[in-house]
This record gives C-alpha cells, structure tokens and sequence, in this order.
C-alpha cells in the first residue's frame, strides 16, 4: 500500500475514533459528576420523591417532577405532531401528484431549520395568549403552548421519515389492493400503513428522543417550576430546562446544588439512549423484507 | 363454443403512455366461462391491454384509454362507473407473487372485510371455500394465522389467487401468473386454471407458447400495438392465418 493511503486511512479511522472518544468523554464526565451526588442522596429518595427542590433552603431530590414535566411536553408534542406528519406522510405518497410532492417536501423541511428560540418566542408570545383566549385556566407559562410548538418542530420529522417507510413498501402491494377494489384511503390504512409501520414506529421514537432533549422551548414557555402534574395547563419544568437554570443561575460549583445538573443530566442521557438504541433494534429486527 | 355468450368486449381501443400510441384499435370478444391467451413478444402491449380491463392503469401519469370495454355490455370506462366496484367483478393476480404482509387469513378475507363484512363466521367460510379453490388448502389449513411471507413462492401465487377468488369477481385477469415459478408450481396454477374456468371468465398473459397452448381456449397475438390474429388455441397453434404469428410461434423472432 502506498503511504499517502496509509496516511488516508489513519485519518479516516482518527476522524471515527474521536467521534467514540468523545461519547465516552461525556458519559464519563456525567457518571463522575453524579457519582458524588448519589453518596449524599440515595437513589431511592432520587426516584420516589414527589418534590424537586435543591435550591430552596427545604432540600428535596425527587426527580419525579422533572421526569413528569418531560413527559408532559413530550407526550403533548406527539399528539400533535404524529397525526399531522402521519397524514401528510399519507397525502404525499397517495395523493399528492408528484410534482406537488417535489415542493412540499423541501418546504416542510423548513419547519426543522427554524432556531428553536424562535419557537420559544413564538409559543410564548403568540400561541400561549392564542390559547388563553379560549381556555380560561390557561396559565402564562404553561406545559401545553411549549408542547403544541414543539410538536410542529418535529413534524417533518415524522412526515418526512414516515413518508420514506411507506414510499419503500413495494407498488405490487399497493396495485394489489386497488387490484381487488380497494379505494385509496382503504389502501392507505389497510396496507401501506401497516407495511411500513416499522419504519413509522421509528420515526415516532425519534421523534420522541427529539422532544424529551429539546430545550429552548421549554425553557422560554413553560415556566421552570418543577412539579409533579399532568396538568398541562400550570407551569412546569422539564429536566433540560431544570440543567438550563442551574447552568446559568449563581450555584457555585462543586456545591450538592451544582451536582444535580449531572444527575438530571444522567437520567435525560438514559432516556434519550434508550430511545435511540429501540429505534435501531427496531428497525433492524422489523422492517419487512421485500426483494 | 361460439354457443356461450360473450362475457367482455373491447371495441376500437386505443391506448397512450403520453404521445406513445401502446394501443392500436383493438377489437377483440372474450366468452363467458373461457380462458384466453394472449402472447406476443415483450412490449406488444398484452400487459397494458390486460390492464385495461380492470382500469389498472388509471394511476398512470400520462396514460390515456380510448374506446369501449363492455363487460356484461356495459361500458367499464363510461362516466358512471365506480372503479373500485368494477374491480370486485374483474380480479386479478400479477406476474410476482404480491401477498400482504399479513397472516394467510389475512390475506384470502382482505377484500371481504373492506367490503365491510365483519361476520367472523362468513369470512371463515369464505377463507375455506376460496383456498380449497386456489387448491391451497390442504397444504395451509393448520397455518392459517401464519404469515403470507412463509410461503414458497408457488404458494404466495396460489394465495394470491384465493384473495382474488374470495370477492368472487366474475373475471380474472392473469398477468404472467407462473413466470416467477418453478416448473412444478406452474404446472399446478395451469391445472388450476383447467378447473377455474367452469365458474370464471379467464385472460391470461403468457410469454410461454406451450403455457398457452396448454390452458387456453383461445389465443390472441399482438404485434407493436396491434391485435394480429386472435382464434381459436387450437387453430392458431397449427395453422396461424398471419405470417407474423407464423413466424413468432415458430419462434423466428421474439
């Protein structure tokens, strides 16, 4: 082998060897930043307590609220964003000509490259008084506004992949069902839906990951009170918002308060991993082998 | 045989891929209750003019179908027609196996049940009675909730027949049914055609001169768009009236 090759290949193998590096790095700066807040606060007080409060003077660690304010967010985000990205995923395979389809994609893609601050402003200055105009118990910062925007953040999320698995599920399938009088919608949900749902299913993980790590949101409208609700209508706080507010709040470092971030950062790198990893075994063990 | 009423007609059709003429003013009269070969070399036309009979190229972008297509006398491309009710009078299966990733159940009841039936007893039977048709069912009775995929290739297809059977159309459009088999399971969908044709209206597409000869009553050739000769299998295999047919069933070109 010549030596410039050789030279190629070792930077090659650098450029996925720090990618690696770094992953490691973070895990272990996570683990190493939790460890000594897990010897002042045992897990079981961490997982069960029902209150949130390292910076108050009445110290509580239960991470339930922050856990249940990510929930909230993400579930309200989801039931936005997989109803409309499913049936535009729909509408463009089956429906739309394909030039229309040409256009809409790249425009739907838009919604992703919008900055997310941009989104945070907008739920709080334009969707949560929209909201309150019609739900009298809405508060200013609330669970709900973040929720509804960030589920239009990931919209083309799930049209766009969900609009891949169901484009590669084979025309014979689709000439069979129209073949035997099936109408378009009856195609649609009978057969290309459920022959793609692995590919769907992945999207909506995804998506899911997208949502319980996204941050700016969150932090901008649904009000950094930590609370242990699934009422979407009072402030909440989700666990990225909750390392936001230490990150740049006067808490020194060092301190038990510094270390919950690591904590909380811990429990947000699990979630997001295990979504990530059941994607792929999904994707793997399910997607329908067509030749 | 010219005793049996005629079951589909086409009369001056003509067919267009954009500006390609595919079709070329074919008239052709099909009998109830007889299976009709057509042949021809690649890219005649038998497949777009098979296709034109259950309107399968609608979806085509481009695609333009002049004429009439009488089934039963009545005009299937007339304004009237509801696309999806003619196709659960004309069924058909296509050249690749194409089962639904579904259990074989699924599959044989599929047509049923978005037709709206739910009755479990009734898609049960009807599952049975189309299976034993497609003469499938000895080999999957105890599989039933097995998926389709499992199946051999030659199985699929029969499968495939049994989901067309089971809305009980009254024509069935065969696109190169056996192309993708081996030779047992071709010789098992011939005979399965043998037996199909006491209850149904059969056009199969063939690429194989001896499949046609062997399980039709009557065979057309198309030729560049054209209807060349369409007669009866018999006197066509022996004593073709065109050169062309001629010299494609003698194999000199095709």
């Amino acid at each position: 082998m010549k030596a410039s090759e050789k030279i190629i290949e070792f930077l090659l193998w650098l450029a996925a060897a720090i990618t690696i590096l770094i992953t490691v790095g973070i895990i272990w700066v996570l683990l190493s930043g939790s460890l000594p807040f897990f010897q002042e606060v045992s897990i079981v007080e961490f997982l069960t307590a029902k209150q949130w409060t390292p910076l108050f003077a009445q110290k509580r660690f239960g991470i339930m609220p922050l856990v249940a304010g990510t929930f909230l967010t993400t579930a309200i985000a989801i039931a936005v964003a997989l109803p409309i990205g499913l049936t535009i995923a729909i509408y463009l395979n089956e429906y739309a000509p394909s030039r229309l389809k040409r256009t809409i994609k790249p425009l739907l893609e838009i919604l992703a490259t919008i900055p997310t601050v941009v989104y945070g402003f907008f739920a709080l200055t334009v969707v949560t008084p929209f909201l309150q105009s019609f739900i009298p118990g809405l508060a200013g910062f609330n669970a709900l506004s973040p929720g509804i925007v960030m589920g239009i953040m990931i919209i083309p999320m799930i049209s766009s992949l969900s609009e891949d698995a169901i484009s590669s599920v084979p025309k014979s399938l689709r000439e069979a069902s129209y073949g035997m009088g099936s109408t378009r919608l009856q195609t649609a949900f009978r057969v290309m839906v459920p022959a793609a749902s692995s590919g769907i299913i992945v999207s909506v993980i995804l998506a899911i990951s997208r949502a319980v790590g996204e941050t700016m949101i969150v932090a901008i409208a649904a009000g950094q009170q930590p609370r242990l609700t699934l009422n979407p209508l009072v402030p909440v706080e989700t666990i990225t918002t909750y390392i936001v507010q230490v990150s740049l709040g006067d808490v020194p470092h060092g301190s038990l308060e510094y270390r919950t971030i690591f904590a909380a950062g811990i429990v947000l790198f699990i979630f997001t991993f295990a979504l990530n990893n059941l994607s792929f075994w999904i994707k793997k063990k399910y997607q329908e082998k067509y030749d | 045989m010219s005793k049996k009423p005629i079951k589909v007609e086409a009369k001056d059709v003509n067919a267009y891929y954009g500006d390609f003429h595919a079709i070329k003013g074919i008239n052709i009269a099909m009998e109830e209750n007889t299976v009709t070969a057509f042949i021809g070399p690649s890219g005649c036309g038998k497949s777009t003019f098979l296709r034109i009979f259950n309107r399968m190229n609608d979806y085509i972008d481009g695609f333009k179908t002049e004429g009439e297509i009488l089934l039963d006398g009545q005009n299937i491309y007339a304004k009237n027609v509801q696309v999806d009710e003619l196709r659960k009078k004309v069924g058909m299966v296509f050249q690749k196996p194409n089962p639904f990733p579904k259990s074989i159940y699924e599959n044989v009841v599929y047509g049923l049940k978005i037709q709206g039936v739910s009755n479990k007893a009734a898609l049960t039977e009807a599952a049975e009675r189309a299976l034993k048709q497609a003469a499938l069912w000895n080999e999957v009775k105890d599989n039933l909730n097995k998926s389709a995929l499992a199946l051999s290739g030659g199985q699929q297809q029969r499968l495939c027949i049994a989901r067309a059977l089971a809305i009980s159309p009254s024509v069935l459009l065969m696109d190169e049914p056996a192309s993708a088999l081996d030779p047992i399971s071709t010789a098992k969908i011939e005979e399965l055609i043998h037996e199909l044709k006491e209850q149904y209206t059969i056009v199969i597409v063939t690429h194989n001169m001896q499949q046609a000869a062997r399980v039709s009553d009557t065979t057309a050739f198309f030729y560049m768009g054209e209807l060349v000769e369409h007669a009866k299998t018999k006197t066509m295999f022996t004593n073709p009236k065109d050169s062309r047919t001629q010299d494609y069933i003698t194999g000199r070109f095709g």
